[in-house]
């Protein structure tokens, strides 16, 4: 439904320009959730402000229902904008201190809804698709709870009926148990309005618990992309596995900090990306070639696609000058327990 | 190590602010070389709790109760109060790395200057001291370091740097404030990892606050489950994965993401905001 095709995005600073996004091809299907993770500066929000188009791309399609809706603006727009919603890490900054929870909800209705009762019982049903008690709708942002904040935020998002939202860290702001509501929250709706969801997130066990599929990225490139519980339970990429494993365990039984293996170092500078595979300054597995060459994101096994040179590819037989067996047999996917 | 000899104990601390009580009868104990986590939501207590034992409450707090580092009391006094009659030091490290800088301090000179807040230590120790710190918390060249601004720093590089502060005065005992929830997946497993090897290095007792399960799986030796300002479990930490006994602690793990397989519906997260859950042993009925 929603299409990213070769999406490039910059950022000019006083210190250069980053190419946050660096050629993103993504899509997303009617009703399913995508997972975005990565390391923070890689470059999930300046994707989903593109995806907004808050950010125009410098190069690169967005594709709406197969309509190119990259570089509509003004009227034409609007069918568009109405269709594809966000929702904001910090719900305390993405909503207006002055305007009360009933005015707020009602604000994206003004353009398409022009009568006024029919917009309160709008409003009103907005509240209780999301949790809101009635009797909050005349409260300030600052007295509200940061989880009724994120339901404002939330029954914003879903008043213009879109098909798609993107949900950029929704909950990271929440503690376990605001959380937890949220995230029940955001799995009914998507059941009762089928909608769409690019979730980025930070948090690995909030992304398996909620996306059908999760995509990796690093650098601003997509390394991984498959189905939930190939990329979280058994990483191909070798970053990927990095991240998978810093993740904290479930219990103490699956993993203690004082004896894991943590990914050494940083994300390296975005203002000067490594050349050839970006992860190599940090990749164990990493081959004079990779220094050279970048991957490209190819079809690997179980339908996954990954981007690195020792991926084998799904039928390794077939195509025996891609990979060479040595380095093929590092690159088993790694198991986890749960 | 399982030192089990308490270094700090806490009795009977309740803190109020303008008559609300925040805490309320909370006693327990800290033992050296252990991680004991502080655990409860958003709310319940956790950081005023540390800020009292750190001796860092703010004034409008009014403090009630026992808290004794190494047999001597040393609630409502301030670090510094503590240094003069000369009690160890409890040294706190918070959340946000960036607010706990001075921006227009080089990293050196903020170390330095906590070095010699003994009022013993000559500049040219306290500059050799600072780079041993920063060597400490594992920063990369150090020497480098000392004479950059907090900005040209990452986010977890920062959280070191805040880390090397509070290790300054030499502590027996650290508490640490969400030391990682502001931080990346990766560099959260460093900081994590970090604490912890310094703990066991130097001996000192770590007070982790935290909202996050996962940390908790990770790093504590014992967990102390907090809610409304009250201590509900102080169990050891397989014991408490194991089962929490009350049905609080038991909603909050049902809470956490993490019990989807591949077959099968995605599984509902446990509410943890019943009101019968609020209640003591016994009321988990619902
Ligand atoms: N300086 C203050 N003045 C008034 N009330 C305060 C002050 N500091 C804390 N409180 C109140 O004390 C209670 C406990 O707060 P505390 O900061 O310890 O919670 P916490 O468990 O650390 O929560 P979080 O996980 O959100 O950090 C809260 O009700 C809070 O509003
Ligand atoms: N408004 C901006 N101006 C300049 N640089 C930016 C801006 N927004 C993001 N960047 C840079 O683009 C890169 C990607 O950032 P971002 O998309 O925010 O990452 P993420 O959401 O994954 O943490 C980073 O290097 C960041 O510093
Ligand atoms: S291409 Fe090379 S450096 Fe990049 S992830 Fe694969 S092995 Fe590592
Ligand atoms: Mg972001
Ligand atoms: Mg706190």
């Amino acid at each position: 439904m929603l299409t990213i095709e070769k999406l490039r995005v910059t950022h000019r600073t006083r210190n250069g320009t980053v190419l946050a996004v660096d050629g993103v091809d993504l899509t997303l299907r009617r009703g399913e959730t995508l997972g975005l993770v990565g390391e923070s500066g890689c470059g999930k929000s300046t994707l989903a402000r593109a995806v907004m188009r808050l950010t125009p791309p410098a190069s690169g399609r967005i594709l709406l229902d197969g309509t190119d809706v990259t570089r509509l603006r003004g009227r034409a727009a609007a069918p568009f904008t109405a269709r594809v919603q966000m929702v904001f890490q910090d719900p305390a900054a993405s909503l207006d201190p002055r305007y009360t929870v009933a005015r707020a909800i009602a604000e994206p209705l003004l353009p398409t809804v022009r009568d006024a009762a029919e917009r309160a019982r709008r409003v009103a049903a907005l509240m209780d698709d999301v949790g809101l008690a009635r009797a909050l709708a005349d409260r300030l942002p600052h007295q509200l709870s940061g989880g009724q904040r994120q339901r404002v935020a939330i029954a914003r998002a879903i008043a213009p009926r879109p098909d798609v939202v993107v949900l950029d860290e929704p909950v990271s702001a929440l503690d376990v148990s605001l959380q937890a509501q949220v995230l029940n929250l955001l799995v009914d709706l998507q059941e009762r309005h089928g909608l769409a969801y690019l979730f980025i997130g930070h948090d690995i066990g909030v992304v398996r618990h909620m996306a059908d599929r999760v995509a990796v990225m690093y650098l601003g490139r997509i390394v991984e992309i498959g189905d939930w519980s190939d990329v979280v339970d058994e990483p191909a990429h070798p970053y990927t596995r990095a991240l998978m494993a810093a993740a904290p365990a479930a219990n103490p039984d699956a993993g203690r900090a004082a004896t894991r293996t943590v990914l050494a170092g940083e994300l390296p500078s975005p203002f000067a990306p490594p050349p050839g595979c970006a992860f190599h300054t940090r990749c164990p597995l990493a081959v004079e070639r990779c220094r050279r060459e970048a991957p490209a994101l190819r079809d690997a096994a179980d339908g996954r696609r990954v981007a690195c040179h020792l991926a084998p590819a799904p039928s390794a037989e077939t195509n025996p000058a891609q990979t060479n067996p040595t380095e093929a047999n590092n690159f088993r996917p790694l198991r986890r327990l749960p | 190590m399982k030192a089990n000899n308490p270094l700090i104990v806490v009795r009977d601390l309740s803190i109020a602010f303008a008559g609300a009580k925040a805490v309320d009868g909370l006693s327990f104990t800290v033992a050296a070389g252990e991680v004991t986590a502080l655990v409860g939501e958003s709310g319940s207590g956790k950081t005023v709790s540390g800020l009292s034992i750190a001796g860092l409450a703010p004034p409008e707090a009014r403090i009630t109760g026992r808290v004794t580092l190494a047999g001597a009391d040393i609630l409502g006094r301030t670090p510094r109060e503590r240094r003069l009659a000369g009690h160890p030091a409890v040294s706190m490290v918070f959340q946000d790395p960036q607010a706990a800088l001075n921006p227009v301090l080089t990293i050196g000179e903020q170390i330095v200057e906590a070095v010699r807040a003994d009022g013993r230590t000559g500049a040219r120790a306290a500059a050799a001291r600072a780079l041993e710190l920063l060597d400490l918390v594992r920063i990369p060249e150090p020497g480098r370091r000392f004479s950059e601004y907090p900005h040209r720093l990452s986010g977890g590089m920062r959280q070191r740097v805040v880390i090397a502060l509070a290790l300054a005065a030499s502590p027996v005992a650290l508490v640490a404030d969400e030391p990682t929830t502001a931080l990346d997946v990766t560099i959260q497993a460093q900081i994590l990892q970090l604490l912890i090897r310094l703990k066991d290095e130097l001996g000192m007792a770590l007070l982790l606050i935290t909202h996050d399960l996962g940390v908790v799986a990770e790093a504590a030796d014992r967990v102390l489950l907090m809610r409304d300002g009250r201590l509900l479990e102080d169990r050891g930490v397989r014991d408490f994965f194991d089962g929490p006994r009350h049905p609080y602690g038991r909603a909050l793990l049902a809470a956490r993401p993490g019990r989807r397989t591949r077959r099968g519906p995605r599984p509902r997260l446990a509410d943890t905001s019943a009101p019968c859950l609020i209640g003591g042993e016994g009321s988990g009925a619902c």
